[in-house]
């Protein structure tokens, strides 16, 4: 096995244009957040695909665990009445 | 580009009768299997391999392409070849990164590449032997790798299809320019036409061959196309290539240097000659007559590089300290 130290790795968001979310495109390694910038814009976007891109380190996101998705998300599932079709409004009032 | 379908992979697992059944099911209903999600060992594994392979094919193709760059015949060509070869160091970055959602590393994946241990497509153990070579490879191999990649867009593995996807759109500009460059040949002088004719001789059944070994030879396919991995098998989608390729090749006035081929009316398909596996398999084993060339270049390249990842990181330590002490003498 290799004796060098890990390059770190960088998740990659790329806004495509203004009046967009940022949109997270992939990963990369790099040293340093200026690398990891300057790698992103060569792997990431060499046709235009945005204009502004954000990296972070993989190690600082704190993820929802996909085997407890049922419970996290569930408490949600049954308000209904969080939803405009929950009220009865007479048709006569018009759109609402 | 690609590497064929999936040389060798263990697909054999170990979870509960239930806990497979559950996760099929999920497949059948065209779910999307995403990074943390649980998922048997087998289907990771023949991922980890797969998406490896892939990405070890995109990197180690940038070989025999690369050694055209300085021998462009024209600044257009030059440009082109440039960022065509541009784009599969890039692709070969896409599914790294995709391949490492899965828990392997980067570092390991380049470890085995380096060692000889990873496999990637035989088709890049064949050299570049004229200009006309790179016409036949972004014809040919590129055209290939199209249609195998096409299906890959809806893998079941989400990670990999997003690679895919972005890989699939870059990629018909790398056939259109190699058929660009196969055309001028063909219409040029008869010198040139010859040139031409005498890549596509050397390129086309190991074309043929990125698909992978027959359907009834290919062992793993059928655990791939479960998982959805795989949406078609070898043949169909070699089949699929050869018939669009041939009116291709017959456009410019070349011939496919097959004497069998034939269009089967009935099953509206081409009957071809026997592909010859024995060449196929000694590629794939180490004796194609570019794999040490290549496996030599690509550690040459990463020794050379170290000095550089070194420095980087080095140069991150120290500014990182230096803004701890800023930091500290602000407060």
């Amino acid at each position: 096995m290799t004796t060098e130290a890990l390059t770190p790795l960088w998740e990659v968001f790329i806004r495509p244009r203004n009046g967009l979310h940022h949109r997270h495109v992939g990963s990369l390694h790099a040293a340093d957040s200026a690398m990891a910038l300057q790698a992103a814009r060569d792997v990431y976007t060499r046709r235009g695909e945005g204009n502004s891109i954000w990296v972070v380190r993989s190690a600082d996101i704190a993820a929802s665990d996909p085997s407890f998705a049922e419970p996290m998300f569930e408490p949600a599932d049954d308000k209904i009445y969080r939803h405009p079709t929950f009220y009865d409004i007479p048709d006569e009032v018009g759109h609402m | 580009m690609y590497s064929q379908g999936l040389i060798g992979a263990d697909s054999s697992t170990t979870e509960s009768a239930e806990f497979l059944a559950l996760f099929q099911a999920r497949i059948d209903r065209e779910e999307k299997i995403e990074p943390n999600d649980p998922m048997p060992e087998g289907y990771r594994r023949t991922l980890v391999r797969q998406i490896g392979q892939h990405a070890h094919s995109e990197i180690v193709g940038m070989l025999p392409e690369g050694n055209w760059i300085t021998r462009a015949p024209s600044l257009r060509r030059k440009i082109a070849l440039l960022a065509k070869v541009q784009d599969e160091g890039g692709h070969g970055l896409y599914l790294y990164s995709a391949a490492e959602t899965l828990g392997v590393s980067r570092e390991q994946m380049t470890e085995e590449l380096l060692n000889g241990k990873a496999k990637y497509s035989s088709i890049f153990n064949y050299p570049t032997l004229t200009w006309a070579d790179i016409g036949a490879i972004g014809w040919l191999v590129d055209g290939a790798a199209i249609m195998n990649q096409i299906p890959l867009c809806r893998c079941s593995y989400g990670p990999y299809a997003r690679a895919m996807i972005r890989v699939c759109k870059e990629e018909s500009f790398h056939q259109r320019q190699g058929y660009e460059i196969m055309m001028a040949l063909a219409r040029g002088s008869d010198e040139l036409k010859e040139l031409a004719q005498d890549a596509l001789n050397r390129w086309w059944w190991p074309s043929l061959m990125m698909f992978g070994p027959h359907d009834s030879e290919s062992t793993h396919s059928d655990q791939s196309m479960a998982w959805k991995i795989k949406r078609f098998s070898n043949d169909e989608l070699r089949q699929k290539f050869i018939t669009a390729t041939v009116p291709q090749a017959e456009f410019i006035g070349l011939t496919v240097p097959d004497p069998n081929l034939r269009w089967n009316d009935e099953t509206k398909l081409y009957e071809h000659s026997d592909i010859d596996w024995a060449e196929f398999k000694a590629v794939v084993a180490g004796n194609g007559r570019m794999n040490r060339d290549r496996i030599r270049d690509r550690n040459k390249a990463h020794d050379a590089g170290a000095w550089v990842r070194e420095a980087a990181l080095a140069h991150a330590a120290k500014r990182a300290d230096r803004n701890a002490i800023a930091r500290e003498a602000a407060e």
